[in-house]
């Protein structure tokens, strides 16, 4: 068993009035950055790069890092360089990038030698991850949406071989093209780092990521999409020609530890308060969905199962979708726009259905026990600190979880056999030999 | 939108692709494409052009009914199987018009192959970067909000689809957004090369823009004219940038009198 910890480093702006239930309109990408204050960016970056460290020391596996652009709800547009700070001042622990945004890099080249330095820096701890983005990231770098699954395969094979095949040589692309390809810089990890697949749902990705038999994970949704989705990936990777086992199926969920059960849940309930992901079930924000659904950015045929869930839906504008495709129905997603709609009413929701968990150490085991069970990954994240969360709030439960929760889930993690990449391999499901704490020692 | 007893389909193979077209009408040979949002199909404004010409109205290749070139990149890729389905018709000296995105294209084709043209429409047309204001981007905007956009006032939208669009016009211009954005992107909706080429270009012109259009700045249509030798502008009052939709039969009377004259 592998655990991670995750927050999506939200901009904090008590003075903006989008922190907390202030009736300020916080549509996605319709928010000025002269509210931006680089002071308190200042602080809120050393805050979350802070709390990655005291993670480590509270003996979480893996420090897990994404990306989004032009938005409050993540401050990492530069992942890399978060990542990078990390590798040097972290000493175990892996970094886990969750992931670069592929399609929209004009020049891959380039993210290839940040991801090398970045693995030599870290003494091979780096754990790379590679997304299609949402629409509001080729909104916000102008990457030509129709092209966003051919640039993003494109991009993956190019940097393989950049990291793989030793140069000078040539690449004549159809959306990429370097006359000299020969970085001066090359991965710690042989032959290169991991490769994890995060997202919520594309089949193709799911698809994809079987074939090449890269961990898939599944992004905070709910349990049973969750599950057909990981049964998809089974399915797949049989027609691809090998099982596929808990090494390949990784799950993110909202967990935060508190004192009493009472704080856990006032505590809980920030995570859907202020500039908290807006495309996510219950927060505050709001997407335009034009934006999101950009065009030719996901097939239409092709949509898992999570698109059931509102938070899925909603995400890439595709509510109306997910009526025609026999989905939620109209009524489910009537219900959930109220109970976002009531402000807190969909914590508890979440809350009953396992997307959020809150508590004490002795509260959330069994319910983390519940979606072990349930799902069966050989990886998870815990995403904690996030919304309207304070760094004491993140603070008391990263203690708490390293104190108590994290001994428990892995002996659980043994107990129900949930084998992570780093016991064994994904690629070949071979038992690995090394111990995962040796990394980077 | 409203296919007449007056107007016939037809379909032609053009570099393997099936191209759509709706055609009726006798006289001249006049082709006319559609903006960025997709053809609706025989229009109020095709029957009255219809009384002149022979008017053909296709489905850009990878609009509505036209199969999709997967290969095309650009606007200029379009007017080339453009040309080449006037070619395979054989319509003869042809007046071809374009509105808005379909402007481009044919403005595009007149660079290449002018003496396949007795003459060239372009209404509210894309393709030059205007000096003043800036081309409104579908891109961010709802379809509806666009199409809104696109006319002089909601009054005049609401006359044409109601309060909202059918499902299966709010379909057509979503699968025609995706088509056009595969073609233009960066820079959005406009070719720096088009107007110096446009230079070399001695086809008849009649630029016509709607007074209130929104979409397309005024500053467009007169590089257009500054460009192009033999050109003149029209500019028609009570229209946004769907002037074929708003003043139909001004439109119409307009191309009569330029064709006849020119």
């Amino acid at each position: 068993m592998f655990v991670g910890h995750f927050t999506e480093r939200p901009y904090q702006d008590e003075s903006s009035g989008f922190f907390g239930a202030t009736g300020r309109d916080i549509t996605d990408l319709g928010i000025s950055n002269a509210d931006y204050d680089p002071k308190l960016g200042a602080d809120l970056y050393n805050r979350y790069l802070d709390e990655k460290v005291y993670a480590e020391e509270m003996g979480f596996d893996g420090l897990m890092l994404n990306e989004h652009h032009s938005t409050p709800f993540c401050m990492g547009g530069v992942m890399n360089v978060e990542a990078a700070i990390l590798a040097r001042i972290t000493k175990k622990a892996k970094i886990v990038l969750l992931g670069n945004v592929l399609p929209i890099w004009e020049d891959p080249l380039w993210l290839a030698e940040e991801l090398a330095e970045i693995d030599m820096i870290s003494r091979g701890r780096l754990i790379t991850g590679w997304v299609r983005g949402t629409g509001r990231e080729s909104v916000a770098h102008n990457s030509q949406s129709p092209f966003n699954w051919d640039r993003f395969q494109e991009a993956h094979d190019f940097i393989l071989k950049a990291w793989t095949t030793p140069g000078p040589w040539r690449w004549e692309g159809e959306h990429y093209n370097f006359r000299y390809v020969n970085p001066w810089a090359r991965p710690y990890q042989d032959p290169h780092p991991p490769i994890w697949i995060p997202g919520i749902l594309s089949k193709n990705t799911v698809d994809w990521a079987a074939k090449h038999r890269y961990p898939y994970v599944m992004l905070a949704t709910d349990l049973e999409p969750t599950k057909q989705s990981f049964a998809y990936y089974d399915e797949k990777a049989k027609e691809a020609g090998y099982e596929a086992g808990t090494q390949h199926h990784s799950y993110l969920f909202k967990v935060h530890v508190d004192e009493t059960d009472e704080l856990a849940d006032e505590v809980g309930r920030k995570f859907i308060q202020g500039p908290s992901n807006p495309f996510l079930e219950g927060n505050q924000g709001a997407v335009q969905a034009n934006l999101q659904n950009l065009p030719g950015m996901t097939s239409r045929t092709a949509v898992l199962p999570t698109v059931a869930s509102f938070a899925a839906a909603t995400a890439r504008g595709r509510g109306e979708d997910a009526k025609k495709l026999g989905g939620a129905t109209s009524d489910q997603i009537d219900a959930d726009k109220q109970d976002a709609a009531d402000g807190f009413g969909s914590y508890d929701s979440q809350k009953e259905r396992y997307t959020i968990i809150t508590g004490t150490p002795k509260t959330v085991i069994p319910k983390i026990r519940h979606v072990l069970e349930t799902l069966r990954p050989g990886s998870i994240f815990f995403w904690d600190g996030d919304g309207a969360m304070t760094h004491e709030d993140s603070m008391r439960s990263l203690k708490l979880m390293g104190e108590e929760v994290l001994p428990a889930i892995r002996e659980i993690g043994e107990e129900l056999d949930l084998r992570s990449p780093f016991e064994i391999d994904p690629a070949t499901n071979k038992v690995v030999l090394e111990a995962p704490a040796a990394a980077g020692d | 939108m409203t296919t007449t007893e007056s107007s016939t389909e037809q379909t032609v193979s053009i570099a393997g692709l099936n191209l759509r077209l709706v055609q009726g009408g006798s006289g001249a040979s006049a082709v006319w494409l559609h903006h960025s949002t997709g053809s609706l199909g025989w229009l109020p404004f095709h029957e009255a052009l219809s009384q002149n010409f022979a008017v053909s109205v296709p489905d850009l290749p990878g609009f509505g009914q036209s199969e999709r070139p997967t290969w095309a990149r650009h606007p200029r890729d379009l007017a080339i199987l453009v040309l080449r389905a006037l070619d395979e018709l054989d319509l003869g000296p042809t007046l071809l018009m374009g509105s808005g995105f379909g402007g481009w294209i044919a403005a595009e084709a007149a660079t290449m192959s002018p003496n396949q043209l007795s003459g060239l429409v372009l209404i509210g047309a894309a393709g030059v970067q205007p000096d003043e204001g800036e081309i409104v981007d579908l891109i961010m905007h709802e379809h509806d909000d666009y199409v809104r956009l696109s006319f002089s006032n909601d009054a005049a939208y609401e006359e044409i689809f109601g309060e909202a669009p059918e499902e299966d016009v709010k379909q057509l211009w979503d699968f025609s957004r995706e088509m056009t954005a595969r073609l233009t992107w960066k820079p959005w909706m406009f070719n720096r090369q088009l107007l110096p080429l446009l230079a070399t270009v001695q086809t008849p012109t009649l630029l016509v823009w709607g007074a209130d259009d929104r979409v397309i700045p005024r500053s467009s249509a007169d590089l257009y004219q500054g460009a192009l030798a033999n050109s003149r502008l029209e500019i028609v009052d009570g229209a946004g940038h769907l002037v074929e939709m708003e003043q139909p039969d001004v439109l119409a009377s307009l191309i009569a009198d330029f064709a006849g004259s020119s």
